[in-house]
């Protein structure tokens, strides 16, 4: 590892370090697929991928310690666009992009890829809107800009308030999902495997902060993106789908049609329910022409996209690019990297749908006899772990559609076994899985942790202390949030925190409006501010509580995936009234968001501040 | 300074127009054309149901060209109304 000693030109260096370490990932690969081949077993294989991996970021994250103020928080402000972006993508792709996707659109078809367009186009709110204004301010966090841009303890408060009803549930499913992976490929109990992988996600921030995370998301992002991809050109151009399918599937999709009328999918329904499985039920590509179904995708649409732009632990990414233009840039970027695997999900549940369901394909299993289903190898190991479920509930002995059940999380899983893939494809998923997981939660830590200790405790509680109890007390929140984390994640309330989405409706309700207008409406003041983020944050949540606890009826469609419409229109009408209702803001205040509105010139707020 | 003044209005001008042509742009993609799903689900485009293809993968390549274009398009503005940052 000698690259890293060259210190001063590590930022001019990064095409080549990253170069070499793709390579060498990928010659390890190359070496546990020749172990495999002389009888190293699968779960050895598996170890080999998450430990090697691990050390790696641990690596990394030690030698990007720092005692600086600006490394700490923002990276120095010297990471490139497209590095940047690479981060972002790890940041955004969760465990649960990267394992849930596509089973999602191979249970739910069309109405599911409401989350690809919102997840993807939620980037041209952030490019457009926001970052490029956010770097300009130069602030440390997303309270920072709030606090600053209206003025006052009580506006930064209920940020900080809103980023951690945002990120808290979001980050404790990561650590979920992280203690997942460590539970299965190490074959230990699961309460174990969280706080083991607190222990990796802490490796990977406590000593170097942002710059730190920054770094091991780029490596994050390379093993996840390969991990995602190999898998899915492999068992394509073995299956004869072609070599590059994303942009093959089409017939595939028309054929599925014919299929489901061939299996009476939507016709047949389950006559018992399995817990946690689903039989398919939704016609993969038909949108209903009902208004409730449509307006059900906008809404949810709409929801992920201001979500995107509103969550602290995404834009804070842009504040540690070198300028307003790289910020820009990299928005740009992040937003084509996480396209490779967003256009990809639905690829894979394309293809795995049509493998499962064309009786001309050797995989078929849908009017298969159950006996030869059975069989299969692949079905008996998900069988075994609860994921996978055939009832004979007609006893005619061969399988309908409405008496397979399975996990949507199979579709990522399982599709190196059902193409015959070799088992170091499956430790190489393994792999991906566990650093999308990692740089989500990473990211998400960090966001709380900031938060509270630059703008709690640093701009509210002791201002004048010193860089050295700053980062302490970061240090130290950053542990306590992990560790939080990781009791609640511990208790396993699956029904509780299974709801990713609640985070972007959170984070949309509370920010959205305050974080835009905040930069497009100059007359936008504190009180309007504070207004917006309280009823915002409060209707939002009253409107949660209601329709998923309180029995009342969803309004027009709109249930608890898609409060953030209710929360963020309420905050916009209660900031426009109380903003109007109370005087402008001072000719101080103005002078700077004329200043943030333009590119050139010195940020608004001190580099180290 | 009024010089100043009014080259700052130009460019906050010119930046608003081009936010308000990608937010069409967007709201396009992103609403009008998953509403029009079960009308576009009807043509079909290289074998793909329209309306499938645009949620799919059509919308995702809009927003990715879109990004690069508005990246380069407010970098423009920035140059000739003198406002970019000094590399």
């Amino acid at each position: 590892m000698s690259m890293f000693r060259i210190q001063g030109s590590f930022i001019d260096n990064l095409p080549k370090i990253y170069g070499w370490y793709t390579g060498g990932f990928l010659v390890f690969i190359a070496l546990m697929a020749l172990g495999e081949k002389f009888g190293m077993s699968a779960d050895a294989i598996g170890i080999g991928f998450v430990a090697f991996t691990v050390v790696i970021y641990a690596f990394i994250g030690y030698l990007s310690r720092t005692a600086q103020v600006d490394a700490y928080y923002v990276a120095g402000r010297q990471v490139p666009a497209v590095f940047n972006g690479m981060a972002t993508a790890a940041d955004w792709m969760s465990g649960a992009s990267f394992v849930a996707m596509a089973g999602g659109i191979y249970m739910g078809g069309h109405p599911y890829l409401a989350f690809v367009v919102g997840w993807t186009g939620g980037y041209v709110l952030v490019a457009v809107l926001m970052a490029p204004y956010l770097r300009k301010f130069g602030c440390y966090t997303v309270p920072d800009f709030i606090g600053t841009r209206y003025g006052g303890n009580l506006a930064r408060l209920l940020a900080v308030i809103v980023l951690i009803a945002a990120s808290f549930t979001y980050v404790t499913a990561q650590i979920n999902a992280t203690g997942t992976i460590a539970a299965k490929v190490l074959q230990i109990p699961f309460g174990v495997g969280v706080w083991i992988a607190l222990v990796a996600i802490l490796l990977c921030a406590m000593l170097g902060g942002m710059r730190a995370v920054t770094w091991t998301q780029v490596a994050q992002y390379i093993v996840l993106i390969i991990a995602y991809l190999v898998p899915v050109f492999w068992m394509s151009s073995k299956q004869g789908f072609g070599y590059f399918p994303q942009f093959e599937y089409g017939a595939a999709v028309a054929k599925l049609t014919d299929l489901e009328t061939l299996h009476q999918v939507g016709i047949l329904k389950p006559e018992h329910a399995v817990a946690g499985m689903s039989a398919l039920t939704v016609k993969h590509s038909v949108a209903m022409d009902d208004p409730i179904a449509k307006i059900k995708f906008v809404t949810l649409v709409a929801c992920m996209m201001m979500g995107t732009a509103s969550l602290p632990h995404i834009l804070m990414r842009y504040f540690t690019t070198p300028s307003v233009r790289a910020a820009r840039n990299s928005v740009a970027w992040s937003l084509l990297f996480i396209f490779l695997l967003y256009f990809t999900a639905p690829t894979l549940a394309t293809l795995t749908k049509l493998q499962v369901l064309d009786p001309s394909l050797a995989t078929s299993i849908i009017g298969k006899p159950v006996s030869q289903v059975m069989a299969l190898d692949w079905v008996q190991k998900w069988h075994n772990v609860g994921f996978l479920s055939v009832i004979d509930a007609n006893k005619d002995g061969i399988v309908q559609i409405n008496e397979f059940f399975m996990r949507g999380d199979i579709v990522v899983l399982a599709t190196p076994e059902i193409a015959g893939l070799p088992a170091v494809v499956s430790g190489l998923v393994a792999a991906g899985g566990l650093a999308a997981a990692m740089s989500t939660a990473d990211g998400l830590l960090l966001a709380i942790a900031n938060a509270l200790s630059h703008d709690l405790y640093y701009k509210m509680i002791d201002p004048k202390a010193d860089t050295k109890r700053r980062l302490i007390v970061a240090r130290v929140l950053l542990l306590a949030i992990g560790a939080a984390g990781s009791a609640v994640a511990s208790m396993r309330l699956t029904g509780i925190l299974g709801a990713v989405a609640w985070a972007f409706d959170f984070a949309m309700s509370g920010l959205f409006f305050p974080l835009v207008l905040g930069v497009w409406w100059k007359r936008a003041n504190q009180a309007g501010a504070v207004a917006g983020m309280a009823v915002g944050l409060g209707v939002g949540t009253w409107y949660l509580y209601a329709v998923k606890w309180g029995g009342m009826k969803p309004w027009y469609g709109i249930d608890d995936l898609r409060f953030g419409i209710i929360g963020a229109g309420a905050s916009l009408i209660a900031m426009v009234v109380v903003t109007l209702l109370t005087k402008e803001p001072d000719a101080e205040t103005k002078a700077m968001i004329d200043e943030v509105r333009i590119p050139k010139g010195a940020s608004v707020l001190a580099s180290t501040h | 300074m009024a010089a100043n003044m009014s080259q700052k209005e130009t460019h906050w001008n010119r930046t608003r127009n081009l936010m308000i042509v990608h937010m069409v742009i967007w709201f396009i993609f992103s609403f009008v054309v998953h509403w029009f799903a079960p009308q576009l689900n009807k043509a079909s485009m290289f074998g793909w149901p329209l309306g499938f293809y645009m949620a799919a993968q059509g919308s995702l390549i809009v927003f990715v060209v879109q990004l690069f274009m508005f990246a380069k398009q407010q970098d423009r503005i920035d140059r000739e109304c003198g406002m970019a940052e000094e590399e």
